[in-house]
């Protein structure tokens, strides 16, 4: 730990050592209230703190996995892997990322989708994989997003998803910026055919992802305390030069400004979200 | 260093001095130098060909921002007659870094929109330096919105450094709006032609950017991210923007060859400020190309050919 980092006080420290402090094992650190907390408990509670409930990242597999029913569901797009189409280089190969972010997380890519269902009705499901290069939307996320969409009009269900990302991936330059366009244009398509779009924002949602699909929910829901923006906060605070305001940019600070609709606990997702689809296409309520 | 030049310029500027100094020394002296001037801008239109026959992506993004490089207002003057600017999104206010209105072009009426960059200082401050906030893209949705219930096509030129990254702008739902424009673009139900004359950069850009026929002007760039920010991000230095303009691929031809673009309108000699006239012509002459070819489909066709563009937009390995 460098001279400065020690001047910083441990709560306030977000990257860097204390986070490898924890060995792989029993344990787990809360990364809000430093709680120490035992895994398996931790894992069952979906990655909220049971003593302070922030909400930890989660996979977009394991939060697929609890989101829908268990049992019957089919993967979208699997077979789909990222191209360096440009031959991008900065101080590493694109190519090289994509293979370490593979390594690292098991995933292809930055988006995990799937057909299945909620409660018993039948739902398509996409999450963001945020521990892959920032959950940034290249060629495969938005034509794997796409594919749900086709899906979903085709099995006439609605669409959740879950959007963790640091906005469009800079490697694949402009063919990135045309997969707002792309997604976009996909959700218009399912709106019209009347099938029900839900956001879940989770922490971070940002740029590209966030000036595009994120943003055309008919209804968004907002994990407690996430990040939502266009711009990063960096950049904003370099072009007015002024402190940004407390919680600025946070899930409240959207509710507040009318950009989410609601702020619901990950615990609750399956129940809320069961039943704001129930009632929008006309299902009895139980399930 | 003439400031109206950019560096890589100035040698030109430096010849184009000496002809002017040398036109007025023949304007009081008897002797003929009119041969002298004729070599020296032969001289001068050969180095321009020079310098402009081999810019770096880099050279190219300075020129998109060159600060005599013609702006939207600008070509509206030139290409359009009728042109009433039409103001506001109806709901919080109007936005000056966009601006839209109706006009014709050769006698059709269309609806223009484009981002706007100011001359001078004052007007640089009052057009927020092209960077719209979100009433500019809900102005432009509007007036979308208007051109579909009229049946005029929509033309859109593009020329802005991003989105406006700022407070107010995100407490009003900057992404939200650039998202809606996204989305109503894709199946606007009259024809949409874009152009980039400027920078494109990113959100900002392709939230007026979605059509049936995107062009570049040859000088012009279009990118995820500026240069300098892609740097500062991947190479943790802004100063390696040359690097990142070069990894991107920003250029008119390049994005042509990759597909992401459909067409390139070439700059007169030196680029679109030694010549505005000619340069408007140029783009004139596209524009109601395409109009003529866009124009034969019917409805159903236009946004079952958008769509499909759009969905083609990607580079994947399938199993």
């Amino acid at each position: 730990m460098s001279w400065f980092e020690k001047l910083i006080p441990s709560t306030i420290r977000t990257e860097g050592g204390s986070k490898k402090s924890v060995p792989e094992g029993l344990w787990s650190k809360c990364d809000a209230c430093d709680g120490i907390l035992y895994k398996g408990e931790l894992e069952r509670n979906l990655l909220v703190c049971p003593k302070c409930g922030h909400h930890m990242r989660i996979g977009a597999r394991s939060r697929l996995e609890h989101f829908l029913d268990e049992g019957d569901r089919e993967e979208i797009g699997a077979e789909l892997s990222p191209v360096d189409a440009l031959k991008f280089r900065d101080s590493k190969k694109y190519r090289d990322r994509i293979g370490q972010a593979q390594k690292k997380t098991g995933e292809k890519d930055a988006l995990i989708a799937y057909r299945g269902s909620l409660k018993g009705m039948p739902v398509v499901g996409c999450a963001f994989e945020f521990a892959f290069m920032g959950g940034s939307m290249g060629s495969v996320v938005g034509e794997r997003f796409v594919r749900a969409v086709d899906t979903a009009i085709e099995h006439r269900a609605p669409l959740v998803t879950f959007t963790a990302s640091g906005g469009a991936r800079m490697q694949e330059a402009l063919i990135s910026l045309m997969q707002m366009a792309k997604t976009s244009a996909a959700v218009a398509h399912l709106r019209r055919r009347g099938l029900p779009f839900v956001v879940v924002l989770t922490h971070p949602t940002m740029g590209g992802v966030s000036a595009s699909l994120a943003m055309l929910g008919d209804v968004h829901i907002a994990e407690p305390d996430a990040l939502i923006g266009f711009a990063g906060p960096r950049v904003i605070e370099q072009t007015v030069r002024e402190k940004l305001p407390e919680g600025f940019q946070r899930s409240e600070f959207l509710l507040e400004h009318g950009a989410v609709d609601m702020i619901v606990d990950r615990r609750e997702h399956r129940d809320e979200i069961h039943r704001l689809l129930a009632t929008l296409t006309h299902r009895t309520g139980r399930a | 260093m003439n400031p109206n030049f950019l560096e890589f310029e100035q040698p030109i500027a430096e010849l184009e001095a000496k002809i002017q100094e040398l036109r007025y020394v023949g304007d009081d002296a008897e002797i003929n130098i009119n041969e002298e001037i004729g070599k020296l801008e032969a001289k001068c239109e050969s180095l321009t060909r020079q310098i402009f026959s081999n810019l770096s992506p880099w050279q190219v993004a300075q020129l998109a921002r060159h600060p005599q490089r013609p702006y939207t207002l600008d070509y509206v003057e030139q290409i359009f007659t009728d042109f009433q600017e039409l103001h506001g999104d109806r709901s919080f206010a109007d936005d000056p870094a966009l601006v839209g209105g109706i006009a014709r072009i050769d006698g059709r009426p269309v609806m223009l929109i484009g981002h706007q960059k100011g001359r001078d200082t004052r007007e640089k401050v009052r057009r927020n330096f092209g960077m719209p906030r979100p009433e500019g893209y809900r102005k432009a949705r509007r007036l979308m919105e208007t051109a579909e219930r009229f049946g005029l096509p929509v033309i859109t030129f593009i020329d802005t450094p991003g989105a406006y990254p700022g407070i107010d702008a995100e407490e009003r739902g900057q992404s939200e709006a650039i998202a809606r424009n996204l989305a109503v673009m894709a199946e606007l139900e009259v024809p949409i032609l874009c152009t980039v004359v400027g920078e494109g950069g990113s959100g900002g850009a392709l939230a007026i950017g979605v059509g049936d026929e995107v062009a570049m002007m040859q000088y012009s760039t279009y990118a995820v991210i500026s240069p300098e920010g892609c740097a500062s991000i991947l190479w943790k230095s802004a100063e390696r923007a040359a690097d990142a303009a070069e990894a991107m691929g920003i250029t008119s031809d390049r994005l042509r060859e990759l597909g992401l673009i459909d067409h390139v309108i070439p700059e007169p000699l030196g680029g679109a400020h030694r010549d505005v006239p000619e340069t408007a012509q140029r783009i004139k002459r596209h524009l109601l190309a395409t109009l003529d070819r866009l124009g034969e489909m019917d409805t159903d066709q236009l946004l079952e050919s958008r769509y499909r563009r759009l969905m083609d937009f990607g580079n994947f390995k399938e199993g």
